[in-house]
């Protein structure tokens, strides 16, 4: 069907793309998870009245991650040249893409878990210190089982807000699907490639927010299963 | 209203002989001069609280919103640290306790919550879980025990069933499994039936009752109900800004309220005020107008006796009676009955002694003015 439309060797390209996309997305999505989950529970507990409360680092950490989050991709793409090749060794390529990428998107990760952590009901934080808990008991035992349906969501837009991105980091070598879309679609005038990397594009973006809808609805206990499986 | 207060606490003999000595029992929590300050500018939240709960017994805190209830259920785990003062439970001091020391103490002293503080996150026995997995407890000896907690509460079928599923007086009844999950010597409630319709209230308080006589375990119950107190507490403290208004035992402060707070409390359920009509006439002293106003408390057994019966046979009084009513404190029933003696003031020392003779309390409120006024007559 896609070849009674696009030239086989299009195809390939496409497909070529895609797994660019799809490795890009993921590498830098597993990364931000891993650096921004820690952050968001340290931007919770160190909080003034929390019980890791440490009001000067929660102030220090909450300004350096609205730095980030505030600096264009573009700047910062470029601003983190240096820590980009310290990392990946190169600037260009498909893996020096996932550093900025991934500098970029923790911060937001960071603020969606944060944002999904405050919402657990205080009283259960001292329920938990009232049995005694000690303080990782309390992250890992209420915070974040409490919280993860707000984590799953946050995960979701994360991942959305990467794939716009990554298109972007495509035009400065990253490759990908933006990056085809560019290159054959814009500046060869090549519009059914334009078509293709936006159709494709739309489809992963739905199926990633379908995915992800349906999996905060089935970690969310606090709609009864009668109602959840709906 | 000043006439009540001036008699009220003049004689109260019944409430000394009923207190137990402190030596007879040993006290679970012992709270000494405890002062809590939140802002400087607003004053002590907790005003050199003094405070002994007696081990095995059900203790009732009752005070109006903001008398600093919370505050000080909260210090006796350590939320919230004094100001100055010491407190004591089961003979450690948790006050100055930090880290894992204060945490190893928080495990002897249980606490439910007025909203049910339940994981929605987990299961009913994963709640009733939680504390066992805090404190270490290996996972053979969780999935043994955790059955067991859920069918001493009644929700032996419930166990899947999460929070959102439950009804408020199954949720309690989970918070009150997890409370006694690892067997404290102290279960804190902080308002644990105020989110509950009446006779969920009563089930709840039947429930810790039960508890409470079967494993010995001591209660504080904060409450700003007079009648939850009354169901079940063995002690009551009166709580008002902060401080201490009155204690003792349940049946003595409701029979013969000291404090002014504790009377308004108990006015919803034991008629300790006059009607504003018989106020309106009342006086300090008799005079050939007046008609003495006696309030008789019945206690025990006598509250059966024909004490009307015999004032108007034996005294020639008529008896009008305002108030008459039996309320049964902790299973025991006290009755308290006020009434105009009319034509009795000739006849009072008798009267009197007669009542004494009875083992009842009389008591002269005061003197009413007679009035042409319908009902009086
Ligand atoms: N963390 C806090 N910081 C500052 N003030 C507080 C704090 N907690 C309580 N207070 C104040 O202490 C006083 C007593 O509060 P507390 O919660 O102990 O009252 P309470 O008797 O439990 O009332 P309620 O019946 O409404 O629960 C109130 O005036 C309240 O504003
Ligand atoms: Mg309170």
């Amino acid at each position: 069907m896609l070849s009674d439309l696009l030239p086989p060797a299009l195809v390939n390209l496409l497909l070529a793309s895609l797994q660019q996309t799809v490795t890009m997305v993921a590498a830098s999505a597993v990364l931000s998870t891993l650096i921004g989950l820690p952050l968001g529970i340290l931007l919770v507990v160190t909080a003034p009245g929390q019980f890791l409360e440490r009001p000067v680092f929660n102030k220090v950490l909450g300004t350096v991650v609205n730095l980030i989050r505030s600096t264009p991709f573009i700047i910062l793409m470029v601003a983190i040249i240096p820590f980009t090749r310290l990392l990946a060794g190169t600037t260009v390529g498909t893996a020096a893409a996932i550093v900025p990428l991934t500098v970029a998107i923790t911060p937001l990760y960071a603020r969606l878990a944060e944002a999904a952590m405050r919402e657990v009901d205080q009283s259960l934080i001292e329920a938990a210190e009232s049995m005694g808990a000690s303080p990782l008991q309390i992250i890992f035992k209420v915070l974040l089982p409490e919280a993860l349906p707000g984590i799953v969501a946050g995960q979701t837009v994360t991942l959305v807000s990467l794939i716009g991105y990554s298109a972007m980091a495509g035009t400065v070598g990253g490759g990908g699907l933006g990056d085809l879309g560019i290159r054959f679609g814009y500046q060869r005038f090549m519009p059914e490639v334009m078509i293709a990397v936006v159709i494709v594009l739309v489809a992963i973006v739905q199926s990633v927010q379908m995915t992800g809808d349906l999996a905060a609805r089935l970690v969310n206990h606090r709609i009864a299963r009668s109602r959840r499986s709906r | 209203m000043n006439v009540l207060a001036r008699t009220a606490t003049d004689d109260s003999p019944t409430r000394r002989t009923e207190a137990p000595s402190p030596e007879q029992r040993s006290p679970v929590i012992e709270v000494r001069s405890l002062t809590k300050v939140y802002d400087p500018k607003a004053g002590p939240v907790l005003d050199d609280v003094s405070l002994s709960v007696e081990k095995g017994s059900i203790h009732g805190i009752i005070g109006r919103s903001g008398a600093g209830k919370s505050t000080l259920v909260r210090c006796l785990n350590g939320l919230v640290s004094p100001t100055s003062g010491r407190i004591f439970v089961g003979g450690r001091e948790i006050t100055g306790l930090r880290g894992p020391t204060l945490r190893a103490a928080r495990r002897d002293i249980a606490m439910i919550f007025q909203h049910f503080s339940l994981l929605s996150s987990r299961t009913a026995a994963g709640n009733v879980a939680l504390p066992l997995e805090i404190a270490g407890v290996p996972k053979d000896l969780i999935h043994r025990k955790v059955p067991e907690l859920l069918k001493l509460v009644g929700l032996g079928g419930k166990a899947d069933s999460y929070p959102v599923e439950l009804s408020g007086g199954q949720k309690q009844r989970v918070g009150i499994a997890r409370a006694l999950a690892l067997e404290p010597s102290v279960l804190l409630s902080d308002e644990a039936t105020s989110a509950l319709d009446p006779e969920t209230t009563e089930q709840i308080l039947t429930l810790l009752a039960d508890i409470n006589r079967r494993t010995g375990i001591s209660i504080v119950l904060i409450t700003h109900e007079m009648d939850v107190v009354r169901q079940i507490a063995d002690h009551v403290t009166v709580l008002e800004g902060g401080r201490i208004a009155e204690t003792g035992p349940t049946f003595g402060v409701f029979a013969f309220p000291q404090s002014t707070v504790a009377r308004s409390f108990l006015s919803s359920i034991v008629a300790h005020d006059l009607p504003e009509e018989v106020a309106a006439r009342l006086q300090a002293d008799a005079s050939d107008a007046t008609d003495p106003v006696l309030r008789i408390t019945f206690t025990g057994a006598s509250a059966h006796d024909p004490v009307v019966a015999t004032l108007v046979e034996r005294f020639g009084i008529r008896p009008n009676i305002l108030h008459g009513r039996i309320d049964y404190i902790g299973g025991k029933p006290l009755g308290i009955m006020t009434l105009i003696a009319q034509g009795g003031e000739p006849r009072l020392p008798a009267v009197l002694s007669y009542l004494q003779s009875l083992g009842l309390h009389g008591e002269v409120i005061g003197h009413a003015v007679r009035s042409a006024a319908p009902g009086t007559r």
